[in-house]
């Protein structure tokens, strides 16, 4: 196996062939925001929170798909990265409806941490407050659009690691939103196991557990993904 | 079945005396050119003349005087045609003689260098025979019977070709990293997903000359080691689609293309594939997605499609134009190429005059034209006599060139140093009645709509850019705005996934580099100078 050593925020690293910058960062202690991100799931490098600045290169690449070479310089953490990736968490906000006082998530919500470690405690850009709704057709779960990010972290464990594909994406721009099959209710879904998979994955209150009140919000991750056995069952690396 | 009307033309034995040449690429046709067709064929052979031919072109340029009926043997020029009105054209006819003199050119012809078009308007582009009749796969012949795969990538290598998509990557360098790739099958994909507004270049190219894109197809995959091809074709193109899927089963059954071309051991077979209307897709990773039967989003590169493209395999995307390019390059040698051109952009280049200008329609001039000989001379200046005030070029992620740089020579650096981007090489000239706030908002609106969704940055920014400048439009916005709108710009660019997104706020970039005065006037004296933004009430803005 071919190893490259590289360095990160000044520091000398190692990485294996095909090793993405974010793994070895995080392998070094050195962390990196993500949201689209999970271990165990394929990266989309959609979220772009991870992006890194590498140098000799004028592009900024997502720490999450870009591998790591012999002699990178990678800087993860800059005033411009870090108010590029401020933006990003504030253009999540306010694109749908996020209220943390009344959600399901709320204190266990993978944004509403982004947001306490970035700093992010107001908003300049103007809320476009669309109207998306509900589907709680499905007797365990239900999805709220207004809180979902399109991180797609459902449409991918369901195809990755259920196998069952009920979810997809729908739509485009600002429109997209994910689906289930080809937009049928969820609780009409055909293809759906009810494994609660994409309950557990999702990083907002988007899926939830029907008959589960705020206090008791934090999702229980089954271990079907790898990382759990290390951070066991938390909602979320933090 | 110009053919056939000229066949019929009773008793058309050896060569015709004249001919009439109707053009019949999709603008023309839609102002029932093909009715001119048959009407011509009607008139000639009701006025007795039996030494003329009718037949059908591709597009002869001028699309702004549209239907075109062009007679070959003198050069003259009917314009705006009606089916009904028709007896010059037949009484023209039946006195052209082969030693007539010709028409003196207008500019707008004579000014052009045509390569990538050299046959718009010659041959009839439904007939192998008119392509092959003027040198057409014989650049094809010669490489098979004379040269080594990696002869053809040096010769275009020295050629200087850069990529008529957009971006300007050298066509010889993308060609000898896709053969040099680990991988087999390798794919050739021609991208005519042309979705600019304002751009009809790849379109027209298609519509007149099918095969020459299907033949520098073949000598690239020749060239790559490729044996399948796809042409990635936008749906809303039906007569592009009907004539290259043509032009594929005529090339197939003459030898031109399939199994053991010219009866040598290279085989290469071409499809075509549609888009659905993404505008996205004509970036080559979603195309890819597309092409494999998936939601055409992008994906992160590297890994590029030359080392990892259609079902992970090495593959080599090329826009329409650059393929039209190769088959010339081939026949007259790479030298000849480099020859045309400036110092790092060689050859010529095809551009759709669009907007306020008189002659729009398809050009091909030298790269390093000035944008004058392009609007004024051969553009032939604004409509209505009106004042120029800039011309956008490089469609939706391009910019917007004032009249100061009107002289500059126009190549892949130049526009990039002020600020624009030669993208596809659609022009949308505009005078003094466009108000640049509504162009950078139609652009950020088109960029909306079609942001596939995928990354955030690109998503929620385009909708928020587009607000900010619904705002500056409707006087609802104050200069913090213009300030947050900048910043927002910046980032969009920076951290977006694909070329859509990082595109995306370049207009509002150049629009403000040379034209901040009149976002000011929106906001501060909330005019808009040029009378076209509908600016609220002041009660309004609360």
């Amino acid at each position: 196996m071919t190893v490259h050593t590289l360095r990160i925020d000044g520091t000398d690293v190692a990485g294996t062939d095909g090793q993405s910058i974010l793994s070895v960062a995080t392998e070094n202690g050195i962390r990196i925001p993500t949201m689209c991100h999970l271990d165990g799931l394929s990266d989309t490098g959609s979220c772009r929170l991870c992006v890194v600045e590498i140098a000799g290169s004028k592009k900024l690449a997502p720490a999450c798909t870009t591998a790591v070479a012999e002699g990178m310089e990678v800087t993860t953490t800059s005033d411009q990265l870090v108010e590029y990736r401020r933006t990003i968490t504030e253009m999540l906000f306010v694109e749908r409806n996020h209220i943390c006082a009344i959600c399901v998530a709320n204190n266990h919500c993978e944004l509403q941490n982004l947001a306490e470690d970035l700093r992010v405690d107001h908003f300049e850009l103007p809320v476009i407050n669309p109207s998306v709704g509900i589907d709680a057709t499905h007797p365990l779960f239900a999805i709220d659009h207004n809180r979902c990010i399109m991180c797609v972290r459902c449409v991918r464990v369901c195809d990755e690691i259920e196998g069952a594909k009920t979810w997809s994406v729908m739509g485009s721009g600002i429109n997209e939103r994910v689906v289930t099959d080809m937009g049928e209710p969820w609780g009409e879904s055909t293809t759906c196991t009810s494994c609660g998979k994409c309950v557990q994955v999702c990083p907002t209150g988007a899926l939830f557990e029907k008959g589960r009140s705020i206090a008791e919000g934090s999702k229980e991750r089954r271990p079907f993904l790898p990382y759990l056995q290390v951070l066991g069952g938390e909602a979320g690396p933090r | 079945m110009s053919r056939t009307v000229a066949q019929q033309s009773p008793g058309l034995g050896g060569p015709a005396r004249a001919s009439a040449y109707v053009c019949e690429a999709v603008s023309c046709l839609s102002a029932r050119s093909h009715d001119i067709l048959v009407g011509l064929g009607e008139g000639v052979a009701g006025a007795g003349l039996t030494d003329v031919a009718i037949q059908r072109v591709g597009c002869i340029g001028l699309c702004a005087a549209g239907p075109l009926v062009r007679i070959p043997e003198t050069g003259r020029l009917f314009r705006q045609v009606r089916p009904d009105e028709l007896t010059d054209i037949v009484d023209a006819l039946a006195t052209v003689s082969p030693r007539a003199d010709r028409e003196v050119e207008e500019p707008f012809f004579a000014r052009q260098v045509r390569v990538a078009t050299e046959n718009f308007g010659q041959i009839d582009p439904e007939r192998l025979e008119d392509y092959v009749e003027r040198g057409g796969y014989e650049g094809l012949r010669t490489i098979l019977a004379e040269r080594s795969p990696a002869e053809v990538r040096d010769d275009i290598t020295r050629s200087g070709l850069r990529g008529r998509g957009g971006a300007g990557y050298p066509t010889g360098l993308k060609w000898n990293t896709v053969a040099k790739a680990d991988g087999t099958p390798k794919y050739v994909i021609c991208n005519a997903d042309e979705g600019d507004p304002g751009a009809f270049m790849d379109r027209d190219i298609l519509e007149s000359d099918p095969h020459r894109v299907l033949e520098g197809m073949a000598i690239a995959a020749f060239a790559i080691g490729a044996s399948v091809g796809y042409v990635y074709c936008r749906g809303e193109y039906p007569l592009v689609v009907n004539r290259v899927r043509k032009a594929i089963s005529d090339a197939t059954r003459a030898g031109y293309l399939g199994a053991s071309i010219m009866d040598t051991k290279f085989a290469f077979e071409v499809d075509v594939r549609l888009g659905a209307g993404a505008y996205v897709c004509g970036e080559e990773t979603a195309l890819i997605a597309s092409i494999e039967g998936g939601r055409g989003t992008p994906i992160p590169r590297p890994p590029y499609p030359a080392v990892a493209g259609l079902w992970d395999r090495p593959t080599l995307i090329n826009n329409v134009e650059t393929f039209a390019n190769i088959a010339p390059i081939i026949r007259r040698g790479g030298d000849w190429f480099a020859s045309i051109g400036t110092e790092t952009s060689k050859g010529t280049k095809v551009f759709a005059l669009a907007g306020r200008v008189v002659n729009t329609g398809i050009v091909e001039v030298p790269m390093g034209t000035t944008l004058r000989e392009i609007v004024f001379d051969i553009g032939g200046g604004i409509v209505a006599g009106g004042t120029f005030k800039a011309v956008q070029t490089g469609g939706p992620a391009g910019g917007c060139i004032p009249a100061q740089f009107l002289d500059m020579p126009v190549d892949y650096e130049s526009l990039l140093e002020i600020g624009s981007f030669m993208g596809s090489g659609g022009m949308i000239v505009m005078d003094d009645t466009a108000c640049m706030v509504n162009v950078t908002r139609f652009f950020m609106d088109f960029m909306r709509e079609e942001s596939c969704g995928k990354c955030v940055p690109c998503r929620v920014g385009t909708t928020q850019l587009w607000m900010i400048l619904d705002s500056i439009a409707s006087g609802r916005a104050d200069l913090g705005d213009l300030e947050r709108m900048e910043k927002l710009a910046d980032m969009v660019q920076r951290t977006s996934l694909c070329g859509l997104g990082q595109g995306a706020p370049n207009p509002i970039f150049s629009t403000l580099r040379y034209f901040r005065d009149e976002y000011v006037a929106h906001i501060t004296d909330r005019v808009c100078p040029a009378g076209v933004c509908a600016i609220e009430a002041e009660a309004a803005v609360g």
